[in-house]
């Protein structure tokens, strides 16, 4: 399995999503996974899956002993590994960036020559596919295409890739050409393309041109919370004992997520109550023309910009909200109104994003429907029937979607598509 | 001789509109007039007339052999008025044979039953009299909307005076007993009930036009075949639907109407009868009482209330909705009153259900449960405020009810007070005529007689000066009065 990224080191949403499918596939029992990931840290959970950092893949020949690798990358993988790759190193890469052990550095993350790793890490993965015995390839995202279309040539194993965002969504229809056409190749190669929701896959179908019969949707599901986590969400104030309602957006201020259209609503709420409260968690590009926004429609006082938050923040903002809004614009799957779910939060959600597709006890409008939405929001903060049935029913419902289910799923397509090969 | 008792219900919901919260406070009407209009003329079309067309013509054919029953709710009778006016006419016309009995029901089609027992007596008392008005009879069988029954609602109608009701056969209510006898009520031996077959009923409603079914394509002769065939003591065979089912459910080109047609004919020959529910409770005793501690209905596969009161917003709309039932029955304003049946319609709650549907449920405009929740609730805040301008929240209804009986019977006591001034002023007038004829006879001579004369005529115009003074001293002191 290629990816890009990998809990704790969260950059995005990828990192979640491989954690599950790794987990998922793990709880089948007879599943063995081989992550490839650039930069591991070595303090990931390595109980589902065996993680190999490809900056300790050495793709260039060099001498050195036991003692100085078990010191260099001991702590992410073990130096028999190292030896057994430098058996398998394909051409001469003397001329790149190479390390005193034949290595090549990854920053990790989204740098800005993150080209030119996407290119290194499929250089790596050569080596790695050359070295490991395996049945199947699972690429996650247009990152880690190339390398998998790497490895399928030079293993002749089929390709599996995971579509977890398509450039379409990411720039509303103006897409980068260099990226579109690294994900139209990831997938002309592949076996198998599994997206992460019904609406990716007809923008893979109708704008990357692939066979619908090798697309299949594969929504993502959620992790129970941590104990830690649960402890931070049950401080929660009983419905009646809280006088101020927070309503809550969560996400990247971008153009994606739609902000403008929760400003707009929240005006609208505004007009007739006064005991709501708006809060923006997150940063973005647009984030000062919200805050001018809000300022503009004189309600910069009610408004709330705490900034981008992680991991145990974001729970606390759920704590702390009676509504979560995701009025994307364009939403592949959208883990988040899961999250605020679990964490007995209402949401409402936009019909062009991905999550609708599965989840049933939440409200759904359409992201330009100022009206509806803020209608569900002064329902809910007004409504204690209507928080109360969301707040039990879409906390069951969060709690049945699983990624054993999902590892489920993900294992019968493997096997129709090994079937097929 | 076994009997068959049609019946047919005619409601249909008035719809509500998207109603936003910015709305609560500027905008007071709440109906989506194009849905409205649109739904019930199609429905009329497609269903109702050729529907009533056909029972015309049957009675016209069996003449008295032919019997059926109508309930139209208060709503669908404001809806037809307005759109249809069509299909009132084809029920009269069709009342002129004979051959018809009309039921009440609860007006607004609602559940008030299950809450209020003002509001429901209220209810079925105007919808009677519409039926006494448009067809000239008061109905003495009564139907709650989609025949809700419980032993609350049994004893409650029976004392309301009706003879008799009808309810769903469902099967955890009458467990091994059969629909096919005539029962009564257990708090009130007084009040007869029908139970529905829903079998037979469903076979027409549901079923009819299903070539999955096995019995597909079922004909009028199969049909009463599977009723001669009924054990020898079951008599009665209650066939309830809607008139929908004829022509909406199952569309007219299923020849549903044929059918329906040949059912006569085909029942003459096997020696069955049809009859309408007064009928049948006048001349057929009834064998067992009927115990239905929780409310029953024909909905769903569970017969019970759970499609409108099953999800906590559903119960909270209904709490909601029934806390101003009592000030909105003191209240005279006709367009609050005509709201108050509309929004109470057992449909809007309907489209709140969050129970798993086995067939596509309808929600009108609403795209999910909480949607109708939500535009729901947000006309019930408009309708509850407007009702709380009228009488302020803060008065207790008892005390507002103190009050209103004390405003009440002051005008009672200036009607009779206007009553004698009006006598007195009369009286005076005849005084007065007697006076100027005198006058000219008797001239100077008779100057102290005038005067006397004049005495007793201005004292009576006197007095009805003075009481009219001391009553509207008295006003003001009367209406504090409860206050203390």
């Amino acid at each position: 399995m290629f990816g890009w990224e990998f809990p704790p080191h969260v950059f995005g949403g990828l990192a979640t999503a491989n954690y599950g499918i790794a987990q998922g596939l793990h709880a089948q029992g007879d599943i063995e996974t081989i992550l490839c990931l650039p930069r591991p840290f070595g303090d990931e959970d390595r109980s589902a899956c065996k993680i190999v950092g490809m900056n300790s893949v050495p793709i260039a020949w060099r001498d050195v002993n036991y003692d100085y690798v078990q010191q260099r990358i001991g702590n992410i993988m073990s130096p028999d590994d190292y030896y057994r790759y430098r058996e398998h190193i394909y051409a001469d890469f003397n001329y790149m960036h190479v390390n005193d052990l034949g290595c090549m550095e990854f920053a990790g993350g989204y740098p800005g020559n993150l080209h030119e790793e996407i290119n290194n890490y499929s250089i790596i993965a050569g080596v790695v596919a050359r070295t490991e015995q395996f049945d199947i390839i699972h690429a996650h995202d247009w990152l880690t295409y190339p390398a998998g279309i790497h490895a399928k040539q030079v293993s002749g194993r089929p390709l599996v890739i995971h579509v977890h965002a398509t450039d379409f969504d990411r720039s509303r229809g103006n897409v980068n050409p260099t990226v579109y056409s690294i994900e139209r190749n990831g997938m002309d190669h592949a076996d198998c393309i599994m997206c992460v929701s019904e609406l990716t896959r007809q923008t893979v179908i109708n704008h990357y041109g692939q066979d619908p019969a090798k697309c299949f949707a594969m929504h993502n599901a959620v992790y129970p919370l941590a104990p830690e986590l649960q402890e931070i969400v049950d401080k929660r104030l009983p419905y009646k004992d809280r006088k101020e309602k927070v309503v809550t957006f969560l996400g990247r201020i971008t153009m994606q997520k739609g902000p403008e259209y929760f400003i707009e609503a929240a005006k609208r709420v505004l007009d007739r109550t006064n005991n709501v409260r708006f809060c923006f968690a997150g940063s973005g590009d647009m984030m000062n023309a919200m805050i001018e926004m809000a300022a503009a429609y004189g309600i910069a006082d009610r408004c709330h910009f705490p900034g981008f938050m992680k991991g145990k923040q974001v729970f606390e903002i759920f704590r702390d909200s009676d509504v979560y809004v995701m009025p994307s614009v364009s939403e592949p799957f959208g883990i988040s109104p899961l999250e605020a779910m679990q964490s007995g939060v209402p949401s409402i959600i936009s019909k062009q994003s991905g999550c609708a597709e599965i989840l049933d006890k939440c409200i759904k409008t359409d992201y330009w429907d100022i009206d509806a939405m803020a209608d569900a929001m002064y329902s809910l903060c007004t409504n204690p029937a209507l928080h109360e049935y969301l707040q039990v029913e879409g906390k069951k419902e969060v709690d049945g979607i699983t990624w054993e289910k999902v590892g489920e799923r993900i294992r019968r397509l493997y096997d129709q598509c090994l079937e097929r090969y | 001789m076994k009997t068959i008792c049609l019946y047919f219900e005619i409601h249909q919901n008035i719809h509500l509109k998207r109603y936003r919260f910015f709305e609560i406070g500027k905008d007071h009407y709440y109906f989506d007039d194009y849905e409205n209009e649109r739904g019930i003329t199609e429905t009329a079309e497609r269903s109702y007339i050729p529907a009533l067309r056909t029972f015309i013509e049957m009675a016209k054919t069996y003449g008295k052999e032919f019997k059926v029953a109508f309930s139209i709710s208060g709503c669908a009778l404001e809806l037809l008025e307005n759109y249809a006016p069509e299909v009132i006419e084809l029920l009269q016309e069709l009342n002129a044979t004979g051959c018809v009995e009309f039921l009440a029901e609860p007006y607004s089609h609602g559940l008030s039953s299950l809450k209020n027992e003002d509001v429901f007596r209220d209810e079925v008392t105007r919808q009677a009299k519409k039926m006494k008005e448009l067809f000239g009879k008061k109905p003495t069988v009564l139907r709650n909307s989609s025949l809700i029954y419980s032993d609350d609602i049994g004893d409650l109608v029976a004392r309301m005076g009706y003879k008799g009701m009808i309810a769903e056969g469902a099967k955890h209510v009458l467990g091994w007993k059969s629909p096919h006898f005539l029962y009564h009520c257990n708090q009130n031996p007084n009040l007869k009930l029908l139970l529905r077959d829903y079998k037979l009923s469903d076979d027409i409603s549901l079923r009819f036009n299903n070539s999955s079914w096995n019995e597909y394509p079922l004909f009028a002769d199969t049909y009463m075949d599977w009723i001669a065939q009924l054990p020898e003591q079951e008599q009665i065979v209650n066939i309830f639907m809607e008139l929908c089912a004829l022509g909406i459910y199952q569309p007219l080109s299923s020849n549903i109407l044929e059918f329906i047609k040949a059912l006569p004919a085909c029942a003459k020959q096997r020696g069955i009868v049809f009859a309408t529910p007064s009928e049948i409770i006048a001349r057929t005793k009834s064998v067992d009482q009927i115990d239905s501690p929780y409310p029953m209905s024909w909905n769903d596969e569970e017969r019970d209330t759970s499609c409108w009161l099953g999800n906590v917003m559903q119960r909270e709309a209904f709490e909601k909705l029934y806390s101003v039932a009592e000030r909105v029955l003191i209240c005279k304003d006709r367009r609050i009153t005509h709201d108050w049946d509309c929004i109470q319609a057992s449909n809007n709650f309907r489209f709140m259900t969050t129970k798993p549907m086995s067939v596509g449920m309808y929600r009108g405009i609403y795209d999910s449960p909480y949607d109708a929740f939500t535009n729901y609730m947000n006309i019930l805040g408009d309708f509850i405020n407007r009702v709380n301008a009228l009488y302020p929240s803060e008065i207790e209804n008892e005390e507002l009810n103190a009050l209103l009986t004390t405003i009440r019977n002051q005008g009672d006591e200036i009607e009779v007070k206007d009553k004698e001034i009006s006598r007195l002023q009369s009286r005076l007038k005849k005084y007065e005529p007697e006076a100027e004829a005198e006058k000219p006879a008797k001239k100077a001579a008779e100057k102290p007689a005038k005067k006397a004369a004049e005495k007793p005529a201005k004292k009576a115009a006197d007095k009805p000066a003075a009481k009219r003074t001391r009553k509207a001293a008295a006003k003001p002191e009367a209406t504090p009065e409860p206050e203390a």
